[in-house]
């Protein structure tokens, strides 16, 4: 019983690191976007 | 041996990653995506002007995302209903592989990130747009007509329709009636490619209660509308090169590929209903080859000043 509710446990931690790690992916990917379009859009471009 | 063990979870926990991040893929309905992004392409190298290449990379990743959210939104407020359809039981929210709360979550947020980046990084004239096309998917179409009238798909297609229409803001930073021919372009395929699906689903949706024009007005109706449908697309595919921003060899691919499509409307409409629907499924499929064609045409034909414009070393 106690072994099942470590794996569920384990589990759900997997799925949340994952989902953070994406987040975090995904908020660098964007911090890079903006970074490129400051500096386009100050060129004038 | 607890290597192994480790090993063995690790590989598990890598594939468990890809398939979430499939779930969540399935989320934006990618093969939607394609056509919109292609058609949102081709109305950023049809519009007259010029455009830095990145933020025009920029431009089509909003459309794309907005058009993805809005698909995330439809499938958690249709998610009773897809449940029942054996097309859509499989999306990742009746397989319960991901929340409704969490799909609501996804698509509110991606809408709101794509609409306010298509503003800050291109204009606020692209980006209203965008945003329009995302609330009328979601209001319009998915809460308020969907599941009330026949002319759902009439209606709603314009949500479809929008993304040339934003693909030429992005450029020139207005609305024109050229990019309005772009958007009656769509809006006038979409009626004749959807019906030709429910013709062959017409049972699901019956099942679940949405009134598809089959199922409201009966097969043979549906097939007159169809018919009528790509006879008044023939003309509007033509305006491209009446308007001219787009040359005489779109012209000719449009008016075969919209003759060639009301040779399939003329065959679904002979089709008698013990053939299985055979032609509806041809059309459906050559529905989609039109549209692809027709704006794969645009993006050649269209002037070559326009794509030097947005390719690397076009523009500083």
């Amino acid at each position: 019983m106690a072994a099942r509710r470590s794996n569920s446990d384990s589990e759900v931690h997997r799925r949340k690191r994952l989902k953070n790690y994406a987040v975090l992916a995904a908020l660098i990917a964007f911090m890079v976007l903006v970074y490129f379009v400051a500096i386009i859009r100050m060129s004038g471009g | 041996m607890s290597d192994v063990s480790l090993n063995v979870g690790q590989i598990s926990s890598a594939a468990g990653g890809r398939e979430e991040l499939r779930d969540y893929i399935a989320l934006l309905k990618p093969r939607v995506m394609s056509l919109v992004v292609f058609s949102g392409f081709a109305g950023l190298i049809a519009a007259p002007g010029q455009i830095h290449w990145f933020l025009a990379a920029v431009a089509v990743l909003c459309i794309a995302i907005g058009a993805g959210a809005a698909g995330a939104i439809n499938m958690w407020y249709d998610r009773d209903i897809d449940a029942v359809m054996a097309r859509t039981r499989g999306r990742p929210i009746p397989r319960g592989r991901v929340q409704p709360s969490e799909a609501l979550a996804f698509g509110v947020i991606l809408a709101i990130f794509s609409v306010m980046l298509l503003g800050v990084a291109v204009n606020w004239v692209a980006s209203g747009l965008l945003a329009l096309a995302v609330l009328f998917y979601v209001f319009v179409y998915t809460v308020w007509l969907k599941r009330r009238t026949p002319q759902n798909i009439v209606i709603g297609g314009a949500a479809g329709a929008f993304p040339p229409m934003i693909g030429w803001a992005a450029v020139t930073g207005g609305v024109s009636v050229e990019s309005i021919a772009l958007f009656l372009i769509i809006f006038m395929w979409t009626p004749p490619h959807f019906w030709a699906l429910s013709l062959y689903r017409a049972g699901e949706y019956e099942k679940v209660g949405v009134p598809m024009l089959p199922v409201v007005a009966g097969r043979a109706a549906t097939k007159r509308q169809m018919l009528i449908y790509t006879l008044l697309l023939l003309p509007v595919a033509l305006a491209p090169s009446l308007f001219g921003f787009a040359g005489l060899a779109y012209g000719a691919v449009a008016l075969a590929m919209g003759l060639l499509f009301v040779g399939c409307a003329i065959k679904v409409l002979r089709e008698g209903d013990a053939a299985g629907d055979r032609a509806a499924k041809q059309m459906f499929g050559f529905s989609i080859l039109y549209l692809f064609v027709l704006f794969a045409m645009l993006i050649v034909d269209s002037g070559a000043s326009g794509v030097l414009s947005v390719l690397p070393g076009g523009m500083g």
